[in-house]
């Protein structure tokens, strides 16, 4: 509709990082060193040295995320500079390495370094594919709304069940106490259903059961409906089925929602604190060169 | 004390302020008084205030001149302090005497009372504020004392049978609100709730659907018995739609508005100058009346500010007594009078100027100088620029001395100097449009100007018709001038413009239809409209025309029949230009019939395209219906982009002391748009109405913006029909970024004080247990005093975040519709 990040300005930074790599990948290949490529050479003290500013840059952007008066260009325009030049990054610092790993610091640096990249251009892809997701999912209500809504038709459906057998009652107050959805990251990106509800058996003897997607009461409301004799009843009950029905298809969708937001905050949990230890390590890697070579 | 039949030398009406400060003065110099309450206490509206409201001292240049004490605090502080001074000077204060009717002339007025007593006067002082009467049942009955016209605290009544009366908000917002611990039943003469807000329309509906509140429709009252044997103490006869119905109920609660004070006041003989519900009594500079002997302070008289109607309270009895005494406010107009190179005195100059300025001539001396009060005087360089075309501000100017010139430049480039000179005013087309100013404005040799607030200029066109007829007729000539005939003289244009009519629409009123004879051309001066065309079995809403553009011109140009519908979609005035009239300009301009004609043609085109895609259309509908029709910046989200990261509104709170002006999540949403819960200035702002320290000003940019001499009395808010304003506390501030990390003191960076919906009771208190610094009205004011625009927008970080113009806005709609 409107600009997006990646298309920011004509994609100003797509071109400059693509100019980056293409400067860098061409002085590779001109450059022919006495050692074998590596980063002891002066291509490789230069590729290093704007890798590290590099970083030092793309770190800067949670800086400026939160420097809610500054001028500096707009948030939107450092996030699209961040995406490209960050892509580029990978292309610049691998051939810093000249190829060369081992098991020390300088390729832990390396390694956390794509860790971080990778877990953005995760974010970048996630960033695209779920605000649109998540707008249709919400309907043009927020969360609080769902939930709220929830508690109407909870609060509805008891007093329809206060009018119904004892056992109405016990299923519909069951079934909004111990509905339950969502709790760790892995049981939200799941969508787990971990909900429960005391339902009167054939026997009458309540038992509490597993209650996934609404299932379990759904199914007990239907059998309850299919028995009814009672016109008034029938009415009722089939109120309550509307009900119940109109709860699953909230709830599926604040499920959704939780995993919609999961999914778009998620993998900030990795590219930041990955972020922290890459400085950790860069710094390592810079100070053990100077040091040591 | 004065017996009954004893003449007394002045009667006050009414113990609002006013009324008080009156009756001291009268008791401290040993006169003859008395001040007739017809509620149980003193100054009733502020009895009504709830508990511990602060309550401010505004404006604060103005001195106090009273016997009685007031300065801002508490309603509870305040209110003792005047029993206090009533109880000190002796006032001769009698509650519970409501004056139902006035008659006789100075010396000699009768004052009757509701008990039937009457009483004798030498002269009358009105003070009764603009709250009224409030609306009885009209029923046998309705003087039980189960009925009641006011809810103060819903928690009081638990267990009850409550009917409320009434449809509309304050109904709505007492039933629902005793509906929590009571059976409550709402009263609705119509079939529907009309006229209320939409908030409380969905409040009421749900609440009766889901049968916390009973109502009946198409009800009214019949009757009211005391039933002391029965379940319980009352019982309403009602007559429904299904017959009569008795409720045996506690209580009864009659929200059904008020009786304007106006008609009370006018049944004594003091007459208003127009029917105009917003005129003020016609009033000498000494707030005496047109009845001589009767006066009228306070809201009534059009200071709705407590200070100052404890000002005219002290002024009035003085006058009275034959004392000379000085305005309070005259050293305040003196220091706006020093820089004028005049040596007079404040009552000469306001003299002068009335005399020069012959719009103002006729307008009353008391008028005037509170005109005066608001206004500044300008004495500008030569050249120097008063305003700028597309500048914001909308106050209006009179010259008082020396000429200025006013700066038009037509569409193709060409400018034109249009000299004013002393006598004449300028600015009227933005103070009548709410839009951005039509030319620049260059000051001349020497001059002296009188700039005047909108609201102060809109109040004394209401009041007075003379002022109103002549802005109005040069309005219209003045902008059939820039709109049409940028080359005319102006006096050539009179005739035309004496053929042009104003014309006022409702919103959502059709200005003409489909198929209609083509006729006529509107220029339309404040408001705007939708422009839609019948395509297949539905209208489709193709375009949006805002204030200071025509419509209709296709008709004039020799197309005889309309080729779309045209409606309001706001509350909007329009100049309707016959055939004849327009033929007269293409006379007189040859170039216009060209100019008119490109513009159709831009017109063709763009609504050419709209057409061709309905779901555009449905989106002009649904953002008329969020305020687009009267906004002239409105904040949108696009949803393919929005991650929800709340940046935004956290870059607003950080930019703004700490709390947001906006929600996000909240507000509807239509085709991946969304419109968050913030600011859409207004061309004519519905929150500026009613500020009763004139605290939300319109910068020259547009930003609609509240200043800190708010009093914090909410009107903004209640009149806002988007929600977008809210009370909060002004929040803690923050710590430095090392005590908050070392030590966890308050709020850290990005901490955003209570999202959006701003709750105060939770920071009611400051830690210290002190109570802190009233509420006050926050609402966006577009960064204005940021660089680098909205921090909203800058702080996105997917771009999802934009702000449209409604003039850049259909281009929007009709570019993302190519795209789709």
């Amino acid at each position: 509709m409107h600009q997006s990040f990646l298309q920011y300005r004509g994609k100003r930074y797509l071109w400059i990082g693509l100019a980056l790599c293409v400067v860098a990948v061409l002085a590779y290949g001109w450059h022919a060193p006495l050692s074998p490529p590596n980063g002891g050479t002066w291509l490789g003290y230069t590729l290093g040295t704007i890798g590290a500013l590099l970083i030092l840059w793309l770190t800067a952007l949670g800086v400026r995320k939160r420097s809610y008066s500054s001028t500096l260009g707009t948030v939107q325009g450092w996030v699209s500079a961040h995406v490209y030049l960050g892509l580029a990054l990978l292309i610049v610092a691998t051939l810093h390495t000249g190829f060369q790993f081992g098991w020390n610091v300088h390729t832990l640096a390396y390694v956390l370094m794509v860790f971080v990249i990778g877990s953005g251009l995760f974010g970048v892809v996630m960033y695209l594919r779920f605000p649109e997701a998540m707008s249709s999912n919400r309907s043009g209500q927020t969360r609080a709304q769902m939930l709220q809504e929830i508690a109407d038709l909870d609060q509805r459906a008891l007093r329809i069940a206060a009018n119904l057998p004892a056992p109405f009652a016990e299923a519909i107050g069951s079934n909004r106490d111990r509905t339950a959805v969502g709790g760790s990251a892995l049981a939200i990106l799941r969508a787990t259903d971990a909900s429960q509800v005391s339902l009167a058996g054939e026997d009458g003897v309540v038992r509490l059961q597993a209650n996934p997607a609404q299932r379990a009461i759904l199914d007990w409301l239907g059998r309850e409906l299919a028995r009814s004799t009672d016109a008034e009843r029938t009415r009722r009950v089939d109120e309550l089925v509307n009900l119940m029905a109109a709860r699953r298809t909230l709830l599926r969708r604040i499920v959704q929602d939780a995993r919609n937001v999961a999914w778009l905050q998620l993998w900030l949990y990795v590219h930041v604190p990955v972020t922290f230890a890459l400085l950790g390590a860069l710094v390592a890697h810079v100070v053990s060169v100077f040091l040591y070579w | 004390m004065p017996g009954v039949s004893d003449k007394l030398k002045i009667a006050i009406v009414g113990a609002g302020p006013g009324g008080l400060s009156s009756a001291a003065r009268a008791a401290e110099l040993g006169v003859s008084h008395v001040l007739l309450e017809q509620s149980p206490a003193h100054a009733n509206t502020i009895q009504k205030y709830q508990k511990g409201k602060h309550v401010m001292a505004e404006p604060n240049v103005l001195p106090l001149r009273s016997p009685l004490d007031f300065q801002a605090g508490t309603r509870e502080a305040i209110l003792a302090e005047w029993e206090r001074g009533l109880a000190k000077h002796s006032v001769n204060i009698r509650y519970g005497a409501e004056v139902v009717a006035i008659s006789g002339q100075r010396p000699d007025f009768t004052l009757k009372l509701k008990n039937g007593e009457q009483l004798q006067a030498e002269t009358v002082v009105f003070a009764i504020g603009m709250q009224g009467n409030p609306r009885r049942l009209g029923i046998p009955g309705e003087d039980l004392p189960c009925v009641q016209n006011t809810l103060d605290d819903p928690a009081e009544f638990t267990g009850e049978t409550i009917v409320v009366v009434g449809a509309g908000d304050a109904a709505i917002e007492n039933a629902v609100a005793l509906a929590k611990q009571n059976t409550v039943y709402i009263l609705n003469r119509s079939a529907e709730f009309a006229r209320v807000k939409e908030g409380n329309l969905n409040l009421i509906l749900k609440s009766i659907e889901e049968g916390k509140v009973g109502c009946f429709y198409n009800a009214a009252c019949v009757s009211l018995t005391a039933t002391p044997d029965g379940e319980k103490p009352y019982s309403l006869v009602l007559n429904t739609e299904q017959g009569e119905a008795v409720v045996p109920c506690n209580r009864i609660v009659a929200r059904i508005g008020a009786i304007p004070p106006r008609k009370f006041v006018e049944s004594c003989g003091i007459k208003f100058p127009s029917p105009d519900p917003a005129a003020l009594p016609v009033l000498s500079e000494r707030y005496e009346s047109s009845v001589p002997g009767m006066y009228v302070i306070g809201a009534l008289a059009g200071y709705p500010l407590i200070k100052q109607a404890m000002n005219q309270g002290y002024e009035v009895t003085e006058t009275i007594l034959g004392r000379e005494v000085e305005p309070a406010d005259e050293p305040l107009l003196a220091e706006k009078f020093s820089r004028l190179p005049y040596r007079k005195s404040v009552g000469q100059t306001l003299a002068l100027m009335q005399q020069r300025i012959p719009l103002f001539t006729e307008v009353n001396a008391l008028v005037f100088r509170e005109l005066m009060l608001g206004s500044k005087v300008h004495t500008p360089a030569a050249g120097e620029a008063i305003f700028r075309k597309n500048d914001y501000t909308n106050s209006f100017y009179t010259i008082v001395d020396g000429s200025v010139e006013i700066e038009l430049v037509a569409e193709s480039g060409e400018s034109r100097r249009i000299p004013l000179g002393t006598g004449q005013f300028f600015g009227e087309m933005s103070l009548l449009s709410g839009r951005r100013r039509s030319g620049t404005v260059y000051a001349g040799k020497d001059c002296v100007l009188i700039e005047s607030p909108r609201r102060d200029i809109l109040k004394l066109m209401n009041s007075d018709d003379s002022v109103r007829k002549v802005v109005d007729r040069l309005f219209i000539a003045r902008a059939i001038q820039t709109g049409f005939a940028p080359g005319t003289p102006f006096a050539e244009l009179e005739p035309v413009a004496a053929r042009a009519e104003l014309k006022r629409y409702r919103k959502g009123e059709t200005l003409f239809a489909e198929g209609e004879e083509a006729d006529r051309l509107l220029l339309i001066r404040s408001g705007s409209v939708s422009i839609s065309r019948r395509v297949g079995e539905h209208e489709v809403v193709i375009s949006y025309v805002a204030a200071g553009n025509y419509v209709g011109e296709m008709g004039l140009l020799g197309k005889t029949r309309r080729n779309a519908t045209v409606r309001a979609t706001v509350p909007t005035e329009v100049v309707s230009l016959d055939a004849e009239a327009f033929g007269e300009l293409l006379q007189r301009n040859p170039g216009l019939r060209g100019e008119v004609e490109s513009t159709m043609q831009k017109r063709f085109a763009s609504n050419s395209r709209m057409q061709g895609s309905s779901e555009s259309g449905d989106m002009i509908s649904f953002l008329i219906k969020q305020g687009l029709g009267e906004a002239t910046d409105l904040l949108l989200i696009d949803e393919t982009l929005c991650v929800g990261c709340d940046n935004c509104e956290t870059a607003c709170a950080e930019t703004h002391g700490g709390t947001s002006r906006l929600d996000r999540a909240a507000g509807p949403t239509f085709a991946n748009v969304h419109v968050p819960t913030s600011c859409r200035h207004c061309e004519d702002p519905h929150c500026m109405r009613e500020c009763p320290p004139d605290a939300i000003r319109r910068a020259p940019n547009g930003e609609v913006y509240i200043q800190d001499n708010c009093i914090g009395c909410g009107n903004c808010e209640r009149n806002c029909p988007y929600g977008v304003i809210h009370m909060a506390y002004a929040p803690e501030p923050k710590p430095g970024l090392a005590s908050w990390l070392l030590f966890g003191a308050g709020p850290g960076p990005g901490d955003v004080h209570a999202k959006g919906h701003v709750d105060g009771h939770a920071h009611g208190h400051a830690h210290d247990g002190k109570p802190k610094a009233p509420k006050k009205a926050v609402k966006c004011d577009m960064c204005k005093d940021q660089s680098g625009g909205p921090a909203c927008v800058r702080a996105c970080p997917t771009g999802a975040a934009l702000r449209v113009s409604p003039e850049a806005f259909v281009e929007f709609i009709s570019e993302s519709a190519v795209e789709r």
